[in-house]
């Protein structure tokens, strides 16, 4: 029996007495790019923060590559971007990329690589502070990638860029599923949604609908992904896909 | 715990100090600065003595602790620390990393402050210097692990300034600088027993004061220590994994 590097089951989540997460069952496949998809305040940054092990779970469980999420051997092995650029505004990318190499165990000199994936390579020596925020989003992007994560779980890595960037940083995250990283990457615009091979429609913490993007639009008979999405909230169909 | 961690985290933070010119000169010239000026303010040698010893402990103690406390509170809402915990980092690795880092900031601030005090100041020394220093340190390394704990407190930076005040100032007041600590009222020398920074502003008067170092000083030194070891475990016990 084969089993995803991610499964989700029953998962709950309650926050100062409100349910963020409602029973959420999910799977991510192997080399396969998952697109969370779904409006602010849907639960897309609980769920991660539930896969990467640092959100307190109510109930249900998340077992990822085959232990507990935020076990001690999987923290080698898990890269998490947050939805807010979370690197040191007073340090060098160089400097920040050095030091959370040094914290994973991973060779310092990755700063140079994960830098050239980015595009951020000729500000290697440059405060991130001083970056916009387009260039801050993909300096915390780069700590991600360090080392040889199995799975990436990124929250919005594409907001605020312009679409050629966008679509380079695409290019990148296919070739790395390519290689057998399995990947969870969250947006609110549905636009994005072609570019996933696999959706994860989240509302009001609950999984909508988990199916391909092309699968969604036949099961709705919408036009594009946003008319799917609201096809489904009209209907109030809450199924999922196997 | 991880060696490597904890002195890649400790690098890290004294690269931070370094990038921002103005906090480290702040760090490291201010304390020197006020004891210059305090000299000039009492204008009495023999006043000056009965001060200065008792400031060269609260010193490295407040400046720690309101760095510390802004510094950590930043990392929890930054982002970052949640980052480093999806990361193998230890609790201890970051505790430790931030005492390691500021413990050597405070040595420097303090080699500072003492030379200028001692050597331009006229400030007399009758204990070894060394003890001094050593008092100094532990002092900075109380305020740097209160600061770690307190800032868990805090939710913005005002807070946390603010709770500088709560936890240093009535330790200041209360610690025997302005009103020796055996004429205070019973129930205040009480509270004054419990707070640490009384025994780092006693140990200070202590070495600059007798040449010998009696058995006093060596209690309150190693009651220094154990409260700054208190307040790294409460600090660690703050530093969650998973929040809600």
């Amino acid at each position: 029996m084969t089993s995803s590097p991610v499964e989700i089951e029953g998962l709950r989540v309650v926050r100062a007495g409100q349910e963020v997460l409602r029973g959420i069952d999910a799977e991510l496949p192997a080399g396969v790019i998952t697109g969370l998809l779904g409006p602010s305040g849907s639960g897309k940054s609980t769920l991660m923060r539930a896969i990467v092990g640092v959100q307190r779970i109510t109930g249900g469980r998340v077992t990822v590559l085959g232990r507990p999420a935020g076990s001690p051997p999987l923290r080698r092995l898990v890269g998490y971007s947050t939805q807010t650029p979370a690197v040191y505004q007073d340090l060098t990318l160089t400097e920040n990329l050095r030091y959370f190499a040094a914290v994973r165990g991973d060779d310092p000199a990755d700063a140079g690589r994960v830098l050239d994936l980015v595009g951020l390579s000729r500000y290697a020596h440059r405060l991130a502070g001083e970056l916009s925020g387009g260039e801050l989003g993909r300096a915390s992007l780069a700590v991600a990638l360090l080392g040889q994560s199995r799975l990436l779980v990124l929250d919005e890595p594409t907001v605020g860029l312009d679409p050629v960037l966008r679509g380079e940083l695409w290019d990148l995250f296919h070739r790395l599923a390519g290689t057998g990283v399995t990947m969870l990457i969250s947006s609110h615009v549905m636009d994005e949604a072609s570019r996933c091979d696999q959706l994860l429609l989240m509302r009001d913490g609950a999984v909508l609908a988990q199916d391909s993007p092309a699968g969604l639009i036949r099961r709705t008979g919408a036009a594009d992904t946003e008319q799917a999405f609201i096809r489904l909230v009209r209907d109030g169909r809450q199924e999922v896909a196997s | 715990m991880t060696v490597t961690v904890t002195l890649a985290t400790a690098r890290r933070v004294l690269d931070q100090l370094r990038h921002d010119h103005r906090t480290a000169a702040l760090l490291l010239v201010f304390p020197t600065v006020l004891m210059v000026l305090l000299r000039y303010v009492f204008d009495a040698p023999e006043r000056f003595d009965r001060i200065a010893p008792a400031l060269l402990g609260i010193f490295p103690f407040t400046v720690m602790f309101l760095v510390t406390s802004v510094a950590t509170l930043r990392e929890r809402r930054s982002g970052t620390l949640e980052r480093l915990m999806t990361m193998p980092m230890g609790r201890l690795d970051f505790l430790l990393g931030y005492g390691l880092a500021f413990g050597l900031v405070a040595l420097v601030q303090v080699s500072l402050v003492t030379a200028v005090t001692v050597g331009l100041l006229g400030l007399d020394v009758a204990g070894p210097v060394w003890l001094l220093l050593l008092i100094a340190v532990l002092d900075a390394l109380l305020g740097t692990a209160l600061g770690l704990a307190v800032s868990a407190f805090a939710r913005t930076e005002f807070q946390a300034v603010q709770f500088l005040a709560v936890v240093a100032l009535p330790q200041v007041l209360l610690g025997g600088l302005f009103v020796a600590r055996d004429q205070m009222a019973a129930l205040l020398r009480w509270v004054s027993d419990a707070l640490p920074l009384s025994y780092a502003i006693a140990a200070m008067r202590l070495v600059t004061g007798s040449a010998d170092a009696p058995a006093e000083l060596w209690r309150d030194i190693v009651i220094v220590a154990g409260a700054s070891l208190l307040a790294l475990a409460l600090g660690a016990a703050t530093l969650r994994r998973q929040s809600g």
